[in-house]
């Protein structure tokens, strides 16, 4: 555990379930401003329900445990009041917005932040999204395009990622931000994360794959099983699961195993 | 001395002086016919579901003159690049500004147009049968018509700024007959976009009606933005004529009005010409918007393409009834027919009735209504991102809305419309 918690994106002893089936099993995890963790696990770990549970999705109950935002308990605020204090999740699977131009889409998420009675500032606002939009190889007709629709995986991943370098969040969850992407769509997106890097973020990347780590390259890699993180380790975990699979570690980690500390 | 609108003549009311003699008499004609024709029943079809205490027009008035013209006048504003604008203000003209129109394109009041223009006015003055439910009312339009305006672009003149039209009503229980004809010559193109304005927050009513002429290779966007006061009844009834290869655009957003009754008649006349027929219809409160449309086939190769949107909020009702109708000989006609109902409330009410009647052969034909709720799935997006629910839903709205503007495949009044739906919603509750 980190001993700074103040500021840290902090999951601890995390359950949660969805109706009458529990998911996540007391998971601990905490992720310091500054550091790139990645998450991996099989399919059905309970990967993306963590993420969603931290932005609030409206189908998990928390049953106990806590997730602290720079020391303070996020669970109990509303999704968008989460994502204002800083906390920003790069969908698996994106929404298709009809009729709703990503210029606006962003336009208003932004407002979103500002005091009341504050207007954005318009030419402002288009220098940076273009900015933004030219170092994600984001076409800048996407703008006037809307949210997500008809766009292909990679297009998909890379408005993620422009959504989070335009809203400049303190903690980012990507959630199998790799998933749909071919090998240059995802030097691009990766390029796009790693751009965003530094010490005023933290990010969590969810990914199931280590190709996705060799272009992201973690701080910590932690192993996900049945809800709960059973093992942890630095980068070279990633390419030891790649290489042997994940039945190894919850032999050694998982219930059947010793706990990871 | 307010003067009933269904109780005095047209020659009572003083009104024929505006007119040539030739038009009086029709006007006369027209309201026997208004007198003689019954007031509609519940089981009449075209008035199915309809609010028909909201369609009882006794205690209405003829309006009076509207005293500050100046102010109505500034409040005229929304396009800045303009080939002209007219203001009516309750059927008087107020302001005439032609900056920008070619050579031989006629911008008039109508009873100029009916003096000077005799010929072309009778070609295309409501000369097709109210054959939706309004004909008692179109009658009554007809007999106390004032003035209005009068749009006539000659073969192959392209009129390439909008051409802005205001219809200002003003009064306690008064009424007025605003009326838009639009004449496109032969390979003619133009923009036209009607305002409809209330100066108070009164209840008063409106009886409208546009007859739109797209003649051979010509292209129209009409726009219709109805902005009436919430307490406003109104009546908007269409007539579109379209000749070969011809092209019209046509969208009527209802973002006012306590009672709005909106009739939309599409002849497809021509071998492959084509309408577009859109509707923007964000309903809240009381508001009760009734809309019956047909799509008639007459010509091969004709395409039809509607698409109404309507968001019910709070108590809000909306009917739609429409008929695609494929007449003999109107071979490969494509014809489409959409509603969607987005429904923000428990309250609200979406009737929906298409229909569909085909008498030639090789014809495309959808049509259908939907109504579904705002998808919890984009909204929990769009709060991810910060944006607090009530924003978010607006924002579902507005796209839901702006799908029907992309349908206009115009840039300029794509923008234009959106800024003026932005306001509508945002200052919506």
């Amino acid at each position: 555990m980190s001993a700074n918690s103040s500021s840290s994106l902090s999951i601890r002893d995390l359950h949660a379930s969805i109706g009458d089936k529990p998911i996540l099993k007391g998971l601990t995890l905490d992720i310091p401003k500054g550091e790139v963790h990645a998450i991996m696990g099989k399919n059905g770990a309970g990967k993306s329900t963590l993420a969603k549970i931290m932005a609030g999705h409206p189908d998990y109950t928390v049953t106990s445990g806590d997730v602290l935002l720079d020391g303070e308990s996020i669970l109990g605020l509303e999704p968008d009041v989460r994502a204002r204090l800083g906390l920003f999740l790069a969908f698996q699977y994106p929404m298709e917005i009809p009729g709703v131009t990503i210029a606006n889409f962003i336009r208003a998420a932004l407002q979103a932040r500002l005091p009341e009675g504050e207007e954005l500032e318009a030419t402002d606002y288009y220098a940076k999204l273009y900015a933004k939009m030219d170092a994600l190889s984001v076409p800048r007709n996407f703008t006037s395009r809307s949210v997500n629709e008809g766009f292909s995986g990679g297009e998909k991943k890379r408005c993620e990622i422009l959504q989070m370098a335009m809203l400049e969040p303190s903690y980012a969850v990507l959630d199998e931000t790799d998933s749909g992407l071919d090998i240059d769509a995802l030097k691009i997106v990766s390029a796009g994360v790693n751009a965003l890097r530094g010490p005023n973020i933290g990010m969590l990347v969810i990914t199931h794959y280590q190709r996705l780590l060799d272009y992201i390259v973690p701080d910590k890699v932690h192993v996900m099983s049945e809800g709960r993180i059973i093992h942890s380790g630095d980068k070279d975990l990633a390419l030891k699961l790649e290489a042997q699979g994940y039945d190894w570690v919850e032999k050694e980690f998982g219930e059947s195993g010793t706990r990871a500390a | 001395m307010s003067i009933s609108i269904t109780t005095t003549s047209p020659s009572e009311t003083g009104n024929s002086t505006n007119w040539p003699e030739w038009f009086s008499k029709d006007q006369n004609e027209a309201w026997e016919l208004f007198q003689s024709l019954p007031q509609p029943k519940r089981t009449d079809e075209p008035w199915r579901f309809a609010n028909l205490k909201a369609i009882d027009l006794s205690d209405f008035h003829v309006a009076v003159p509207v005293q500050d013209v100046a102010s109505l006048i500034t409040r005229s504003s929304a396009l800045t690049n303009l080939a002209a604008k007219l203001i009516f203000a309750n059927e008087v003209l107020i302001h005439n500004d032609q900056v920008g129109l070619p050579a031989g394109v006629l911008l008039l009041p109508l009873e100029e147009a009916a003096k000077n223009h005799e010929e072309l006015f009778r070609k295309s003055f409501m000369t097709s049968n109210v054959r939706l439910g309004s004909k008692k009312f179109a009658a009554l339009h007809r007999a106390h018509l004032r003035s209005g305006a009068f749009v006539y672009v000659p073969k192959g003149v392209v009129v390439e700024r909008p051409i802005e039209i205001w219809h200002w009503l003003e009064g306690e229980n008064a009424t007025i007959f605003p009326h838009t004809l639009i004449v496109l010559g032969e390979g003619a193109s133009a923009t036209v976009i009607d305002h409809f304005v209330s100066s108070r927050d009164e209840r008063s009513l409106a009886i409208a009606v546009n007859d739109l002429t797209v003649e051979t290779n010509a292209k129209l966007h009409y726009v219709a933005v109805q902005e009436w006061s919430d307490k406003v009844t109104a009546f908007h009834i269409n007539t579109t004529e379209v000749g070969k290869e011809g092209v019209s655009t046509a969208l009527q957003m209802n973002l006012g009005g306590a009672y709005v009754r909106g009739e939309s008649d599409s002849h497809l006349m021509g071998e492959g010409s084509r309408s577009v027929m859109l509707s923007i219809n964000p309903a809240s409160e009381n508001r009760e918007i009734d809309q019956r449309t047909f799509q008639d086939h007459f010509a091969p190769r004709a395409t039809s393409d509607l698409l109404y949107h309507n968001a019910l909020a709070d108590s809000s009702r909306t009917i739609f009834a429409g008929l695609i109708k494929v007449e003999e000989h109107a071979h490969e006609t494509d014809a489409y027919q959409k509603v969607r109902n987005l429904m923000l409330s428990d309250e609200a009410e979406a009737n929906s009735m298409p229909g569909l009647e085909i008498l030639a052969d090789n014809v495309r034909c959808t049509h259908g209504a939907t109504s579904g709720e705002l998808n919890e799935d984009e909204l929990f997006y769009m709060m991810a991102r910060g944006i607090a629910p009530k924003q978010a839903a607006q924002l579902i709205v507005r796209g839901f809305f702006g799908t029907v503007l992309e349908r206009l495949e115009n840039p300029m009044l794509q923008e234009h419309l959106g800024e003026i739906l932005d306001k509508k919603l945002s200052t919506s509750k």
